[in-house]
């Protein structure tokens, strides 16, 4: 296994209420060049587990192991090695790039951190190569974000995250902020890298259809805890907890006929 | 147990519910800076929303249609309309700026996509459910029984306590429902909802449709729901009308649409959702993004997204004709061929 969360619990504390237990005892092991769908509601915690796989915050109980380190203590050059090779996306493109950095200073910045190109002229390089190979124009490298779509930001900020040839990327929401239209266009690019890259892809989203396609694994979450777990066949074709199937049964379809019948059948149950 | 209103007779083409709204040859224009220039952002748009009908209206980001939904309402004081929106008879782009507030919340409400920030959080559910009552001089008695039934109808629990709660009490579902309360109150004849589901999990997405659904049918409430996700649509509206670049590029019947796109646009927004049913062996994306308004290209501003453009298609804008059971603008369709 590259990282393996193992038993993990987190509690939040906001005084002066009581401390709330946000993750139950959550183990999730993730091999080298895999796709692993994280999937839940508001408040499953999928959001805390990734936060933990990337050591921004620590589990009070449980421990992270990633290739030979122990992130939860790691310190000194394991911790900079971590830091290179884990790297995340988050949800809202707009939020995460800074307006005034032109592109080559946002998806550059990782080497400079990292010292991983000795010259500004090599550095500028490895971005447009990044820019290519993510279907950006190198072109476009001294522009500022503003100008961007926001499939295109969101671009951006994967070429940031890769440029520096991690084996982990952890994606939280990529997707949720953008149109319908170009989700597509985002999910494809992470297939394409996780290819390329031989890259393991941690996939957080609320929805299950959109995960379906890139995630060969997928973790159901509910209230802090795996409530299931199982390759892409299993979840899709034979969900084994109610969970798993009131999520299932949730998402629209675009198709008047299914659509209106898939709603009508649900209504048939007996109201929870 | 909730009951799936029956799609209605698709039978006829001509519409069985007398207009509430008609919008005829809208157009927006925004101004730029202080420069007295502007830009066209919805330009010209037609259609029709019956009593107690469901329209959705679909487009990505920067289509123009939240801006054309806003228009119906003169929220954007600084727009320029220009058209027609005829309400029930009258006229709303004419209306003085005193009898459009009148109208506002009393026959035409609105709920928009993120309602933590729709809500004050310093004031009780209550107080802000019925603040439209109260501005329309309701007594405080009679205006609180009033909100309390609105949410016991929309399916809030313990509503009678609830009423004192502060907004962050709520999930974001129940939140959803205090908005949708607020719009209700009013006792509106259209709601126009403006991307309600967006921010909000498939579970609680798919209760604020059933609700809607309901709410809709009960009240004979004509809806007018905005989204960027057809998948969304297909369960809910009667008719659809998708928006590209500030036009309508094609419109019709939900069945016919979704059986029949004829635009190459509605064909990809239909392709790009999502499947939970169907295992694909790529996913669809429409490629690039939409023009920002100040450089539309020429002829059909999608033809450089578009999968079977040919050599009129940048020169010449198609018109929005009808083409079957649906109104469709592309050169495709409109019998001159390639």
């Amino acid at each position: 296994m590259l990282m393996s969360v193992d038993n993990i619990s987190k509690s939040y504390h906001a005084f002066p209420n009581p401390p709330a237990k946000v993750l139950h005892d959550v183990s999730i092991d993730i091999a080298a060049g895999e796709a692993i769908g994280l999937v839940g509601e508001s408040g499953s915690g999928k959001s805390t587990i990734a936060k933990c796989m990337l050591a921004l915050i620590k589990p009070e109980v449980g421990a992270i192991s990633y290739d030979g380190i122990d992130v939860i203590h790691a310190r000194g050059e394991d911790l900079r090695r971590f830091r290179r090779e884990v790297q995340m996306v988050f949800q809202d493109p707009y939020g995460s790039l800074n307006p005034r950095m032109t592109v080559e200073e946002l998806i550059g910045e990782g080497l400079l951190i990292h010292k991983l190109e000795a010259t500004a002229a090599a550095r500028r390089a490895r971005v447009a190569e990044m820019m290519e190979m993510v279907g950006l124009n190198p072109n476009d490298m001294d522009r500022y974000t503003r100008s961007f779509s926001g499939g295109q930001r969101q671009r951006i900020a994967i070429a940031r995250a890769l440029v520096i040839r991690p084996r982990i990327l952890v994606c939280d929401e990529p997707v949720a902020a953008l149109d319908v239209s170009v989700q597509a266009q985002v999910i494809n690019l992470l297939q394409d890298m996780q290819k390329k890259l031989n890259l393991a892809i941690v996939f957080v989203a609320h929805d299950l259809a959109v995960v379906r396609h890139l995630c060969e694994r997928i973790v159901v979450l509910h209230k802090g805890r795996v409530v299931e777990q199982g390759t892409r066949e299993e979840i899709f074709g034979n969900p084994q907890q109610e969970y798993t199937q009131s999520l299932l049964a949730a998402v629209p379809v675009p198709d008047p006929v299914v659509g209106r019948a898939r709603r009508a059948a649900r209504h048939l149950e007996p109201a929870n | 147990m909730r009951t799936v209103h029956p799609m209605p007779d698709q039978s006829t083409l001509t519409p069985v519910r007398p207009p509430l709204v008609t919008v005829d040859k809208l157009t927006v224009d925004m101004p730029l800076g202080r420069s007295g220039a502007s830009v066209r952002i919805v330009d010209g748009v037609d259609f029709t929303i019956g009593v107690g009908e469901r329209v959705a209206l679909v487009g990505e980001s920067g289509s123009g249609k939240s801006l054309t939904a806003r228009a119906l309402m003169r929220l954007d004081r600084l727009a320029k309309l220009s058209g027609r929106v005829d309400f029930d008879g009258t006229d709303l782009l004419k209306l003085s700026d005193r009898d459009m507030g009148k109208l506002r919340g009393s026959s035409i409400a609105m709920v928009f996509q993120d309602p933590m920030s729709f809500l004050d959080p310093l004031m009780t559910i209550g107080d802000q459910v019925a603040e439209t009552l109260r501005i329309r001089g309701v007594g405080k008695v009679e205006a609180r029984k009033r909100a309390l039934a609105v949410l016991d109808e929309l399916g809030v629990d313990r509503a009678a306590e609830r009423l004192d709660s502060y907004p962050h009490e709520f999930s974001g579902g129940m939140r959803q429902r205090v908005v949708l309360a607020m719009a209700l109150v009013g006792e509106p004849r259209l709601l126009i909802a403006d991307e309600p589901t967006t921010a909000l999990d498939v579970r609680v997405q798919d209760q604020v449709l059933d609700l809607l659904d309901d709410v809709s049918a009960r009240r004979g409430l004509a809806v007018l729901f905005i989204t960027h996700d057809l998948g969304v649509v297909a369960g809910f509206a009667e008719r659809v009308m998708v928006m590209y670049s500030g036009r309508i590029v094609e419109g019709g019947e939900v069945a016919s649409v979704f059986a029949n796109p004829s635009h190459p646009y509605t064909q990809g927004l239909i392709k790009a959702v999502p499947r939970i049913d169907q295992d694909l062996a790529t996913l669809y994306a429409i490629p690039g993004a939409p023009p920002p308004p100040l450089a539309r290209p020429s002829g059909c501003p999608f033809h450089p997204r578009c999968d079977q453009r040919f050599d009129r298609c940048d020169r010449e804008l198609p018109a929005l004709l009808p083409i079957g059971r649906t109104r469709v603008a592309c050169h495709l369709h409109d019998g001159k061929g390639a």
